[in-house]
């Protein structure tokens, strides 16, 4: 156990993904792999998680109470706005003050951008961003991240490409952002010309020197691939949607293409699809969103054992 | 008496902003929330010859000595401004204006989807140097300078 790193996790809001260094993040792989090897203890009994989620979620919602539940800890909270006294017209910052005074740590999902970090400036326990509208999904690229690290290692070599909804889906922004930090040999980003990524978020990724080219056919740089990380066309985030009926069907990622890529090209999606990942893939050795998923479990232990103070625990 | 001295005669107390480039010396007032109905005397003095910029405005506001984070956001528009605070007819504060690295109060995001909209809290852009940008620290929506400062001189033009 490296105790300056553990003690820079401790009490931390986690509101970007950006605010990890890259030493922190490889911390937190190594804790995720000996969950994983040796299973979890009680590191985090007495302590409470709420969630908030102002938003619908599955797979997020879900893996932090697990993760939480297999440390020993009691979660609370809601997952929708009905039935709680945001359906009155509660503000948010009413909302996550009374939380705070409820919970050690708080798990906020909301529709618009820079709800986590107005909740961190309220909130005197650390706040986890689950998902702040387009902006940012910090713990779904770490899980992103870490899938890759544990079934292809080292990021620097490989060939990264990211085909779908580049333009309002979150977990785009928050995966280029942690590809910053790790440097990829090279990102392919692969959209319909109305999906392409945000100007701010691309100039933002070249500041940073990774290599990032745009193409508009998947075809063009299959056989380069090493990495293929497909996304959901982000209905509920258009603001017109005449534009959505424009691009609804315009990319879908089939077995045909398992014919010209990589034997080893890894398949990512963070999920839910729709029908932009065809089933016919599930079957074949390059799909692994189910494995990402379930990594979704250890990856958010690890964050919670660290931002609760109870890694000391976990190794002894 | 020169015609130099006619048109930029001196104040004896005050702020001078200097070195204005051209055609800006009105945009640099708006921005400054300075309408003209505060009851003190301004000049201002618009596409006079200049060593520095061949052309340049420039603004007195007498009895009214303004801070540095009053004038720092002048930088935004008028990035050459010199700030001449003067006391008793005399120059005793010169300074550059500096583009602040956090500005804030002046308009709301102009993003609808940003949480500063919907709880009705003041948000604050940071300007990223590298890229002439600034951007909202809470949705991380970015505009270019000239896209900010039309938004701040709308907004101060319904006031």
């Amino acid at each position: 156990m490296n105790s300056s790193i553990a003690s820079r996790f401790k009490g931390r809001d986690v509101i970007s993904v950006l605010d990890f260094s890259k030493e922190d993040i490889e911390y937190l792989f190594k804790l995720t792999d000996h969950y994983l090897s040796n299973g979890y203890k009680e590191v985090l009994r007495g302590k409470v998680m709420a969630v908030a989620f102002f938003e619908p979620s599955t797979r997020t919602r879900l893996s932090f109470e697990a993760a939480m539940s297999r440390l020993g800890g009691s979660v609370i909270g809601f997952s929708s706005e009905e039935g709680t006294s945001v359906a009155k017209g509660e503000k948010f910052i009413d909302t996550i003050r009374m939380l705070d005074s409820y919970a050690d740590v708080i798990v906020v999902r909301h529709r618009y951008e820079g709800s986590a970090k107005l909740a961190a400036e309220v909130a005197e326990h650390p706040v986890i961003n689950a998902g702040d509208g387009r902006n940012e999904h910090p713990t779904q690229a770490l899980l992103d991240l870490y899938t890759i690290y544990r079934l292809r290692g080292d990021v620097s070599s490989l060939v990264i490409g990211l085909i779908g909804d580049l333009k309002y889906a979150r977990v785009v922004n928050s995966f280029l952002y942690i590809l910053t930090i790790f440097k990829p040999k090279k990102v392919y980003l692969i959209s319909h010309p109305l999906l392409r990524l945000r100007e701010d978020v691309r100039r933002f990724i070249e500041s940073r020197n990774v290599k990032v080219e745009e193409v508009f056919d998947i075809n063009e740089v299959l056989s380069e691939l090493d990495v293929l990380y497909v996304t959901r066309i982000q209905k509920e985030r258009f603001p017109d949607p005449l534009e959505y009926e424009k691009v609804k069907n315009a990319y879908r990622v089939t077995a045909e293409i398992t014919k010209r890529c990589k034997d080893d090209l890894i398949i990512l999606h963070p999920l839910p699809r729709v029908d932009e990942l065809d089933r016919s893939l599930d079957s074949t050795k390059h799909a692994v969103y189910f494995k990402q998923a379930s990594f979704g479990v250890p990856l958010r232990a690890a964050l919670l054992t660290l931002i609760l103070g109870g890694v000391e625990g976990v190794y002894t | 008496m020169s015609i130099r001295e006619l048109i930029v005669s001196k104040i004896k107390d005050g702020t001078v902003i200097d070195h204005i480039p051209a055609g800006k010396a009105f945009e640099v007032l708006k921005v400054l929330g300075i309408t003209g109905k505060e009851g003190i005397r301004i000049a201002v003095v618009v596409n006079v010859e200049s060593s520095k910029l061949g052309r340049k405005d420039i603004v007195k506001i007498e009895n009214r000595f303004l801070s540095k984070e009053e004038t720092d956001i002048v930088a935004l528009i008028a990035p050459t401004a010199t700030i001449n605070i003067v006391r008793n007819f005399e120059v005793v504060e010169k300074r550059k204006v500096s583009i602040p690295k956090y500005i804030s109060k002046l308009i709301k995001c102009p993003n609808k989807t940003c949480i500063t909209r919907h709880e009705g809290i003041e948000t604050t852009f940071e300007t990223l140097d590298s890229s002439l940008r600034v951007r909202c620290i809470y949705c991380g929506i970015e505009l270019s300078y000239s896209e900010f400062i039309d938004l701040i001189l709308k907004e101060l033009s319904k006031s």
